[in-house]
């Protein structure tokens, strides 16, 4: 598991009260682990992803939650068809 | 960084491996290091050609390099789309559509409407993590990590940094600072006050019970680093060296010397002064002393101290004969020992 040392570490421009911020607002996920907040894998991606929106590309703190959203309801579709997918070639290998 | 490396071969990104070696091969001609003695710019640009050859003719690195996972030196690349690769497999789950003004208004999902009744489509994508968030029914739900046993990855995060921050705030004690003091004999047989002086030019006065040996740590409460948020400070932990003495040797608490005493003093005893550590002492010499007589002085070791009773010194008599002295020849020449002795006697036996 990454803890918050860690994840600061990864990234220069990442500062513990933006993190702080974006765990308040649900942009990024963390768990407790004995006490002490840890991250998974995805959540550095994503903390990275966060920083690329918000620092090369200009995406104001006011606009990150929209991009995130549309980003977030994307990625659900794109499961979902995926494995709708997978589901119709399990069909089609049955019959 | 290197440039890009089918530029330097001057070939279309859908060049076949053939005409990367044919466009190769030509540059090496071309910019050969031999064929061009005194040119470095053509040296380097066949070294780059080289380069770039090197990376487009192994199939295995050009398709690394096409797809931007190894940058023109063949070094690795994060690759980009870095979060899509978590978020189209299932570990995606985790940052679903939000029940909010942006998303919950358009999104029709298939469970939360029912339309959707394939059991085996359902099973694979209800993942616990992903429905249980999205069934909360606060505007926050879809952070809200069942596994997390109620925190939110905000509460743990805000008591992480408050626990933190609490403790970078309270009083800490200042670091213990090591030292070394060369002690000189005699301060460590009688006790004494040396003056330390530390590297940011400070002087600490060190206190020295008598009878500390070399190796011996003494604590200094509260003469080391300063400490946090009006915390103690630490404390200076000073290891002694006790130098060595021409006169005195120490054998635990106790003094030994050599005292050295005339022929006629050896004999006939009597009064001598003694440097001893605490000032010159008459000693009566008992007559019919010899070299290697010891004489012990009570109390006139190292000092007492404590419950520890003051050692004592040991002299060792060592008889010197002195200067040629004419009356002395001429007393031994004419003296016939009254129980004639011979002292290397049993020495053969030793050898």
């Amino acid at each position: 598991m990454i803890t918050v040392d860690i994840l600061c570490a990864r990234f220069a421009r990442l500062s513990t009260d933006d993190l702080q911020r974006w765990i308040a607002a649900g942009h990024v996920r963390c768990e407790s682990d004995s006490g002490a907040p840890c991250f998974h894998e995805i959540d550095v991606e994503r903390v990275r992803l966060i920083l690329e929106l918000r620092h090369d590309l200009d995406v104001n703190e006011e606009a990150l939650p929209v991009v995130l959203s549309l980003l977030d309801q994307l990625y659900a579709l794109r499961r979902r068809l995926r494995q709708l997918g997978a589901a119709a070639e399990d069909d089609a290998a049955r019959s | 960084m290197a440039a890009d490396p089918y530029d330097v071969l001057g070939v279309p990104r859908d060049a076949t491996p053939e005409a990367i070696k044919q466009a190769y091969r030509k540059l090496a001609r071309q910019h050969h290091p031999d064929l061009n003695p005194g040119k470095p710019e053509a040296e380097a640009k066949f070294k780059a050609a080289a380069a770039a050859n090197d990376l487009l003719s192994d199939p295995d690195k050009r398709a690394r390099f096409d797809r931007g996972e190894i940058n023109a030196e063949g070094q690795e690349q994060r690759p980009a789309g870095g979060y899509r690769r978590y978020a189209d497999d299932m570990a995606g789950t985790r940052y679903g559509p939000r029940d909010s003004a942006w998303s919950g208004a358009t999104y029709d999902d298939p469970r939360a409407s029912g339309t959707h009744d394939d059991p085996r489509a359902s099973g694979t994508y209800n993942d616990p993590r992903a429905s249980g968030a999205y069934n909360d029914p606060r505007a926050s739900g879809a952070y809200n990590d069942p596994r997390a046993s109620g925190a939110t990855p905000d509460d743990i995060f805000a008591e992480f940094f408050e626990a933190r921050r609490r403790a970078q705030a309270a009083p800490r004690r200042g670091e213990d600072e090591s030292y070394r003091l060369d002690v000189p004999f005699l301060s460590a047989v009688a006790g004494a006050t040396e003056v330390l002086t530390l590297p940011d030019g400070r002087t600490l006065s060190v206190k020295i019970p008598p009878g500390v040996e070399t190796g011996q740590v003494l604590r200094l409460r509260g003469q080391g680093g300063a400490g946090w948020q009006g915390g103690p400070a630490g404390d200076a932990l000073i290891e002694l060296r006790v130098q060595d003495h021409t006169l005195y040797r120490r054998d635990g608490n106790d003094l030994r010397m050599d005292l050295p005493v005339t022929l006629k003093e050896a004999v006939l005893g009597g009064p001598v002064e003694v440097p001893t550590p605490s000032g010159p002492l008459r000693v009566t010499l008992p007559a019919h002393s010899d070299t290697g007589r010891q004489v012990r002085l009570r109390g006139k070791g190292v000092a007492a101290h404590g419950d520890r009773a003051a050692g004592d010194l040991f002299l060792t008599l060592r008889v010197m004969v002195g200067a040629p002295d004419a009356a002395l020849e001429a007393f031994l020449r004419d003296w016939a020992p009254e129980h004639p002795a011979d002292p290397r006697a049993g020495l053969e036996g030793l050898a």
